[in-house]
């Protein structure tokens, strides 16, 4: 049992690479899936220094409801910021920061919600505060700073706390 | 059905080609750094994502073979993206912000980009306690 940990630090990791691997190739075939597990088992290995830590996933299936969540998400709320872009006058729109107190912890979750906040358009996320307790995000327009935070950490940190913690 | 599937492939091409422009047009509209920072942004998910969906689409449904790799750009895509906008963000804190025209850091003393390592040495005594002698 020792030495299957031993060799495969990372079998989340193991598992990603292959799949990449297979997505890269673009064609099914058994070849590709052996080099594929090949580099999946060699890569972890050899960067085993740089992740001492191995991330806790609770519940990993949850991930897939995450991604169509943030999906549908990002479809709307593009068309929302399209409109500001293209009719909104300049006058007109509250650019403003809010901070976003974290309940999160672990910095893989921390990093996961703030790509999260950038990539769905409207809200940009800036900095983290220095202890980690508090993300800072950019709002293109928001007159209601308090309903923007609320609805992040109601919408993505509560689940990524299922996700991760 | 072939005319069907163009025209949802068309459909795709141009929807994506549009928010490419409106990001592209909001660089020039919106008026402050931050908010610039905004649209380009919004063209890399849903201008890249259409043009990629016309794609897998065109190669399933007119040369007979699926093609999947395009998920690998949209995956790389949406790891590299928010890492740029955080890092123009940043020089943006630095180059013209300053602690005190920040907002309050929740409950912390300031935000990560203005930290200086005397703060980080204050940071690590309070962590340790003091040696007895």
């Amino acid at each position: 049992m020792k030495l299957i940990w031993r060799l495969f630090p990372h079998p989340f990791l193991t598992l990603l690479l292959t799949l990449t691997w297979l997505l890269m190739v673009n064609r099914w075939s058994l070849n590709s899936l052996v080099f594929g597990f090949l580099l999946g088992v060699v890569i972890p290995f050899v960067t085993q220094p740089y992740w001492p830590n191995r991330p806790n996933l609770r519940r990993p299936l949850k991930i897939a409801e995450y991604i169509l969540v943030v999906l549908m998400d990002i479809i709307q709320a593009n068309i929302i910021v399209a409109r500001i872009v293209l009719f909104k006058p300049n006058a007109d729109r509250r650019p403003n920061w809010i901070t976003i107190p974290l309940e999160l912890k672990t910095p893989e979750a921390i990093t996961a919600l703030a790509g999260t906040i950038t990539m769905t358009p409207g809200t940009l996320s800036a900095d983290v505060s220095d202890e980690g307790h508090a993300l800072l995000v950019h709002c293109l327009d928001a007159p209601n700073p308090d309903a923007v935070r609320d609805e992040i950490k109601q919408r993505y940190e509560r689940r990524l706390m299922e996700i991760f913690e | 059905m072939e005319t069907i599937l163009e025209f949802l492939v068309a459909a795709f091409l141009v929807t994506a080609g549009i928010f490419g422009i409106v990001g592209s047009y909001g660089l020039i509209k919106l008026n402050d750094q931050m908010s610039r920072l905004h649209a380009p942004t919004k063209a890399t998910t849903l201008g890249v994502g259409g043009v990629l969906l016309a794609s897998m689409l065109h190669a399933a449904a007119f040369e007979k073979y699926f093609s999947y790799h395009e998920l690998m750009i949209t995956l790389f895509l949406f790891l590299t993206a928010p890492i740029t906008a955080n890092f123009i963000a940043k020089v943006h804190i630095h180059r013209e912000e300053t602690r005190d025209t920040m907002p309050e850091a929740g409950g912390d003393d300031h935000w990560a980009t203005h930290d200086t390592p005397e703060d980080e040495e204050r940071r690590h005594a309070a962590q340790t306690p003091p040696e007895e002698d």
